[in-house]
């Protein structure tokens, strides 16, 4: 049953009517929709809620969400009151996605572009393979995180895992906290001026306030890895 | 004067052959493996170690330019709103942007609309030139996910989910700097130039209930209409074509060791995975056992050539096939008349498949603008549409000779092997006899 809360919040409870009705009415969301904010109630830790939205909604969710909530995301901004399954906002294009609680494996992962703030902790594989996509983590960030990332920024407030950065190319990583280790060719880098500045600025978008650019440490690639050397194998 | 001693014969030793000592002598001298493309070039047990029967008393054929004998085919009838209908049952197989050149791909995607059937993108993502081209493509969903967006997801007339390829099962993409121009690396979002060794695994999922969950995704977001194949490497299709029907795939592709790459470890190529051959049976009884055979269609590749390859696969139980490396050779890829060229970097024509140097003199499988210009997309999709409707004349030929009036209808009970290994894998008689080795008793006429 969907039902209407005012004019502009539309409320859909996914205990009552199917999660395909659901995207397939936020897929007919368009730049100009008279429905710009949703609430989705009794998402029961559902997959593939809210994926492939293509629109300037803001959505609700209200409750912990399973696998690839937010999924390949563009426009929208996606708030997840409670914790998010594996995946979150993978291969997010541009829009905003922030989960309140906790997010599991691979969150942001491969993302284009947008920003995923998480204000619990991220497991293992936080931002693997991104692409572009801006990720502030409020907690720790588990293992293997930023593994093979290409660009964009991962910001983490508390502590990371081993192996971060693993066989990284061009993203930029920020960790106040501990490094447990650091993965292969990836190496921590001077943090000048521009880096402080683009820090700040995604600490303001993440809604941080009480962090400082100037407690963050940066790490990136040595990019010693990027042509085959054999000398090198024991690297890999 | 002593007498002469006769010498004997210098005797190349069948271990040690020439190509092994270069390779040793290669190694010694770079320190890296050998690096190469196309598929397995060792001899297997394939489909010319099968036959067709044909007709006569005990069935009658069909007549060749008079009856009719269809080809048409439609994949993804399992869950999508919108399968596809193809004309013919041969598609054409994922190739990336990067790995061929723009030209090459536009040609695929001329060839493959004139003549009624559907190409598919890479591991680069989609170009314009190729979703212009292509009346039906098919997009692929690969580990490295370069490229991908659901503006393109949207676009594609189905969707491949890649776990496997038959030339690397387990390996990751390459694709070496050479060929990384400045339009591969802003596609795939990575430096100019670096040797690009992409994932091996995918970066959200592992398993096939986290691959049940992704495709249920895919699915949302395209809105339930694109049919889903999943395409595996010929390692234990038993178990993984059963494993992709219960994750939900509309269409599986079971690419066998033959199947080409655009660049992979040699040992890797002619070490890892099964022959074509011995994978389509197995796959087609994981189907029969769960009821889904026909519902859940089967694309076979992996070295085939020509109508006979067709057909046999389709007797077999595929309900489509998948061609690659012939399709480049359609093309104009390792065409003799460029010799002379080959022969400047150390090959010859038949040969070449050092196609990560980026170097084709084809222009096929290369990202130099010159060497590129040299294939004409227009003129080269006409000889892949060409040799595609070879090949379907070829299945028609067969199958009237056996007596179907449909090309899916050919069996097995059409077929008989050369030899036993064939027999054992194919699954079929032995030529002349009813033994089929591992299935029927020891021997009997």
């Amino acid at each position: 049953m969907q039902q209407l809360i005012g004019d502009l919040m539309r409320t859909f409870d996914l205990a009552q009517s199917p999660l395909r009705e659901l995207n397939e009415e936020l897929h007919r969301q368009t730049d100009g929709s008279n429905q710009p904010q949703w609430e989705i109630v009794n998402p029961r830790g559902g997959h593939a809620i809210a994926v492939g939205l293509d629109a300037p909604v803001k959505v609700d969710i209200r409750g912990s969400v399973g696998y690839y909530c937010a999924g390949m995301n563009k426009k929208a901004s996606v708030t997840v009151h409670g914790s998010a399954g594996p995946g979150v906002a993978e291969n997010m294009m541009s829009g905003r996605v922030v989960i309140k609680g906790d997010a599991s494996q691979y969150a942001g992962a491969t993302g284009r572009g947008g920003l995923l703030v998480i204000e619990g902790n991220a497991s293992s594989r936080c931002g693997i393979s991104m692409k572009g996509i801006d990720i502030v983590v409020k907690g720790n960030i588990g293992h293997m995180s930023a593994f093979m990332a290409q660009s964009g920024h991962l910001v983490v407030l508390g502590d990371a895992g081993d192996a971060l950065g693993d066989s990284i190319y061009e993203a930029q990583l920020f960790v106040r906290g501990k490094v447990k280790s650091l993965g292969a060719d990836c190496i921590e880098k001077e943090m000048r001026p521009e880096h402080q500045e683009a820090l700040t600025k995604l600490l303001a978008d993440a809604g941080i306030k009480d962090a400082k650019a100037s407690e963050f440490r940066r790490y990136g690639s040595a990019r010693k890895l990027y042509n085959f050397n054999i000398d090198n194998a024991d690297a890999y | 004067m002593s007498p002469k001693i006769p010498l004997t014969t210098p005797r190349p030793s069948a271990t040690f052959d020439d190509y092994t000592l270069s390779e040793i002598r290669r190694a010694a001298s770079t320190g890296i493996y050998d690096i190469r493309g196309g598929g397995a070039k060792r001899r297997v047990p394939h489909f010319d170690d099968l036959l067709f029967l044909g007709a006569s008393v005990s069935r009658y054929p069909l007549e060749g330019y008079r009856e009719r004998c269809s080809t048409s085919v439609t994949l993804g009838t399992r869950f999508a709103k919108k399968p596809i209908e193809l004309k013919i049952p041969i598609t054409i197989a994922g190739m990336s942007f990067g790995a061929l050149s723009a030209n090459a791909k536009e040609a695929l995607g001329r060839g493959a609309s004139l003549a009624g059937t559907s190409t598919t993108t890479g591991d680069g993502g989609m170009t314009p030139e190729e979703r212009g081209q292509s009346k039906t493509l098919v997009y692929q969903y690969l580990p490295s996910r370069y490229g991908m967006n659901p503006d393109d997801l949207r676009k594609a007339d189905a969707i491949e989910v890649v776990v496997g390829q038959g030339a690397k099962p387990g390996g990751g993409g390459m694709l070496l700097g050479q060929k990384i121009s400045d339009r591969v690396a802003e596609m795939r979002n990575l430096p100019k130039g670096i040797d690009q060794r992409s994932a091996c695994r995918h970066p959200d999922w592992t398993g096939p209930d986290d691959l049940e969950i992704k495709i249920l995704e895919i699915r949302e977001i395209t809105d339930w209409q694109k049919p889903i194949y999943v395409k595996v490497g010929g390692t234990r299709p038993y178990y993984d074509i059963a494993l992709a029907v219960k994750a939900g795939a509309d269409v599986i592709v079971l690419d066998g060791m033959q199947g080409g790459t655009a660049a992979t470890q040699e040992v890797f190529i002619e070490n890892v995975g099964l022959p074509t051959l011995a994978c389509i049976r197995p796959a087609v009884q994981a189907l029969q056992d769960l009821g889904m055979h026909r519902k859940v269609q089967l694309i076979v590749s992996g070295g085939i050539r020509n109508g006979a390859d067709v057909a046999k696969a389709l007797a077999l139980g595929a309900d489509a096939v998948a061609i690659g490396m012939a399709a480049l050779v359609a093309l104009g890829d390792n065409d003799p008349a460029l010799d002379a060229e080959y022969a400047k970097i150390g090959t010859k024509a038949g040969c070449y498949d050092d196609w990560h140097e980026g170097r084709d003199p084809a222009g096929i499988t290369t990202q130099d603008p010159e060497l590129s210009k040299r294939l004409d997309p227009v003129r080269a999709g006409r000889r892949l549409a060409n040799y595609l409707k070879v090949m379907t004349l070829e299945v028609q030929t067969i199958a009237r000779a056996a007596g179907h009036n449909n090309i899916h209808n050919l069996e097995p009970e059409d077929l008989c092997a050369l030899t036993i290994e064939a027999a054992a894998m194919a699954r079929v008689p032995l030529a002349g006899t009813s033994w089929i080795p591992g299935v029927t008793g020891s021997g009997g006429f």
